[in-house]
């Protein structure tokens, strides 16, 4: 866990370096006036945060430090507070125990990292003793079921796999019941990755949940949105969309240590709130971790403190 | 945020344009909308700055002030500034050397590399290349077997796959292979990464050292934010770079990327990928997107949208039927089914210039749930009753409400606007315009005589 920390916060510390640079720039010790309100912004549209928020915070920041003096780490203190907030009723508790088998069924536009992520999850789960299995229902992009595979063999779990082109929905049916008479704990299911604005690929979506639920009305237990930290303004559009079509009740923030600062995760705050259960910060399996709303804004802001 | 920010625009816009004189405070508040415009569709920020100073330069110009219409000229301006910015290098790919001439594509994790590498393959297989594909991700778990897989999909070579071999070494036996067996091009497919990964980067370094390509792509995903800028800066100022693809166009992000990327790494926009299908390939349109940035709407998007999901042969045969005067309750539901296979009709609105600023309105009015509401009052007919309207009386009106779930007054005003509409068709039909009405109809399966339900 403590490697895990390390790591993220090298990952984040990429993105806030930036932001405490342009910071350092903006303040040493000076007066809160509205050339320094439109620095900071400035500052937090860079991260994604959006016009609208950005300057809802600021204007929140401004309203009980106006014509202060302030210093770099008052000011980035004072926000990060602000931003922990907004970001704190997403967090959440990722308990498996309550259904069996547990099934999380994943989805998210392409190349968002849901495989990786299920590759990471299901290791993590297998090193808790759980009974983990693995339905590959991306029967559509090539080589999708052969990188599944691989991410079983390395953690030693079961997959479910049909031919590319297969029904999806119907291989979700057959894998479902192989599952239960396995007597997992958990199943992962891995969609095809699809864009939140095609109808007929959202439709098979639905349809693989119909699905789902004759062989257990009340699974999913568990829809995980994937969403690529280096997303813009569109995540917002995905979470709603997502959301209308299959009820989506979680999301994992993946492609943390890049230079990205997931920002876009404030704007989702406000608009459409899911709890948060992971994030990723690595192509390894501890490399995926568990969201918490201080550490994300702190780690935005420069603000190392794990 | 979106949909108001489009109304903004077109509401500022929509200000000027209806105004006589320009001053600069209209510039001012016009920037400002823009700014926010581009900043929300994600072009990132110091890009958003330069643009703007760029552009309230030529609108402060007299061409301005002195024209006719000098709202008109500002949103000209910006557009044309935008397109002509976005679109002014050539976009063909530069393969005149000694072959094998080798295409290298990098970028991010999940941006689209693999997959835009086997749609250029197919591109270049259709000019008559021969192609060789090779993937030199070792790293991704099957991600050569993509590659691999993909090149047979399109019937184009791909190097064989030797589990343990490292990067480097699969690019020498690549190269090798195209040169002995007359490739015209290769395409070395590499691993996404991070920018900011130094050891990565090295690799990737390595690898171009080795295969000297003459376009080296960066590919990137549409649908990213802010970071875009620094992204397209350091691929470029570490490796260099010859273009740049755009992936998941056909998504609904407003691909501000597109400038931030360009203006970061001055090299022309080669490609867009528009969609998941290895044909899904093109050549890279300025116009459209500058109007989809500034989200003055998408008519191309629009039309091809339309052509996609409409039944050409349904929609003719409708017209067809409507030209023979049989415009009956059938033909109203065939017309709303096709309509509504284009989407919401907010959606539509958002892709029509002009119609933007209209669509919260037009969100209002709720026409999607209406139209469901008239679909399930026309379903709840007998046949007969839907090719002869003109038999339902009281107590079939109230049989038809209860079956639809609605209020009689409901099935009154369907009958009402379908009455209006098929007045309409005839009038039209005597004047000789149904000739002009079906192709219309044909095209966009109708839609517009629907205008009638949505007062």
């Amino acid at each position: 866990m403590i490697n895990f920390l390390s790591k993220l916060k090298d990952g984040l510390k990429k993105t806030s370096d930036k932001f405490s640079d342009g910071l350092k720039d903006i303040i040493s010790k000076r007066p809160v006036d509205s050339k320094l309100l439109d620095e900071l912004e400035e500052l937090l549209i860079s991260s994604d945060l959006g016009v609208q928020v950005s300057s809802e915070i600021v204007q929140q920041f401004s309203s009980k430090r106006f014509n202060k003096e302030v210093t770099t780490d008052e000011v980035k203190l004072a926000l990060s507070d602000l931003i922990s907030q907004m970001l704190l009723p997403l967090e959440t508790k990722f308990d498996v125990t309550n259904a069996h088998p547990f099934v999380i069924l994943m989805v998210g536009v392409n190349g968002a990292g849901k495989t990786t992520s299920i590759g990471k999850l299901a290791s993590q789960l297998k090193l808790q003793g759980k009974q983990v299995s693995m339905i590959a229902a991306d029967t559509f992009r090539a080589a999708a079921v052969e990188q599944l595979e691989e991410w079983a063999n390395r953690s030693d779990v079961r997959v479910f796999k049909g031919k590319l082109g297969a029904d999806s929905a119907g291989l979700c049916y057959d894998g479902l019941n192989a599952a239960i008479k396995a007597g997992d704990d958990v199943v992962f299911i891995d969609t095809a990755g699809r864009l939140q604005n095609k109808t007929g690929l959202m439709d098979e979506l639905k349809k693989i949940v119909r699905v789902i639920q004759k062989v257990l009305p009340d699974a999913p237990h568990l829809t995980l949105l994937t969403i690529d930290a280096t997303t813009g303004q569109n995540a917002v559009s995905q979470v709603k969309e997502f959301k209308e079509i299959v009820d989506v009740n979680g999301l994992i923030v993946t492609k943390l240590d890049g230079s990205s600062k997931g920002g876009i995760l404030v704007q989702i705050a406000g608009t459409t709130p899911v709890p948060v259960y992971f994030i990723g910060v690595g192509e390894k399996i501890e490399d995926l971790g568990v969201f918490k709303a201080a550490e994300y804004a702190e780690n935005i802001l420069g603000l190392s403190k794990f | 945020m979106f949909d108001t920010l489009t109304e903004k625009l077109s509401a500022a816009f929509y200000k000027i344009t209806s105004r006589g004189v320009l001053s600069e405070s209209d510039i001012d508040s016009a920037m400002r909308e823009i700014r926010v415009a581009l900043l929300e569709a994600d072009v990132s920020l110091a890009v958003v700055k330069e643009f703007i100073a760029n552009v309230k330069q030529k609108a402060l110009g007299e061409e301005v002030v002195r024209s006719v219409t000098p709202g008109q000229m500002v949103v000209k301006i910006v557009h044309d500034e935008l397109t002509a910015f976005l679109g002014a290098d050539e976009t063909q790919l530069k393969l005149n050397v000694t072959p094998p001439a080798v295409v290298l594509m990098l970028g991010l994790q999940g941006s689209g590399k693999t997959t835009t590498a086997a749609k250029i393959a197919l591109k270049l297989k259709k000019q008559h290349k021969k192609v060789l594909l090779v993937s030199t991700d070792v790293y991704r778990p099957a991600a050569r077997e993509q590659l691999a897989q993909l090149g047979l999909q399109i019937g184009v070579d791909s190097l064989d796959i030797k589990e343990t071999e490292k990067p480097l070494e699969i690019t020498k036996r690549a190269f090798e292979k195209a040169k002995i067996g007359f490739y015209d091009v290769l395409i070395i497919d590499t691993a996404g990464r991070l920018q900011i990964d130094d050891k990565m980067m090295t690799e990737l370094k390595e690898i171009k050292a080795l295969s000297n390509p003459c376009e080296t792509l960066l590919v990137a995903d549409a649908l990213i934010g802010q970071e875009a800028c620094n992204v397209a800066k350091t691929f470029n100022e570490n490796i260099g770079v010859t273009g740049l693809v755009l992936t998941r166009i056909d998504g609904s992000s407003r691909a501000g990327a597109a400038i931030s990327m360009k203006m970061a790494t001055g090299v022309p926009i080669k490609f867009l990928g528009t969609g998941e299908k290895t044909e899904d390939l093109e050549v890279f349109h300025a116009d459209r997107i500058a109007g989809r940035i500034l989200g003055q709407g998408d008519v191309v998007s629009l039309v091809e949208q339309t052509m996609e999901k409409i039944d050409r042969a349904e929609a003719e045969k409708a017209a067809q039927e409507m030209m023979k005067g049989k415009f009956d309750l059938n033909s109203l539901l065939e017309q709303m089914r096709q309509m509504k296979k284009l989407g919401s009709m907010s959606g539509i609105a958002s892709l029509i210039p002009g119609l933007a600023k209209y669509k919260s309105q037009i969100e209002a009015m709720n026409t999607d749930e209406l139209m469901k509401k008239q679909e399930a009052i026309i379903l709840s007919m007998t046949k007969q009753e839907r090719k002869n309207p003109d038999i339902i009386k009281a107590s079939r009106k109230r049989r038809i409400a209860l079956g639809a779930g609605v209020e009689v007054s409901d099935v009154n005003r369907l009958l009402k606007s379908f009455e209006q509409m098929s007045q309409m068709m005839k009038k039209m039909g005597k004047f000789g315009a149904m000739r002009g009405l079906s192709s219309m109809v044909s095209k966009f399966s109708g839609g517009f005589p629907f205008g009638g339900f949505f007062k």
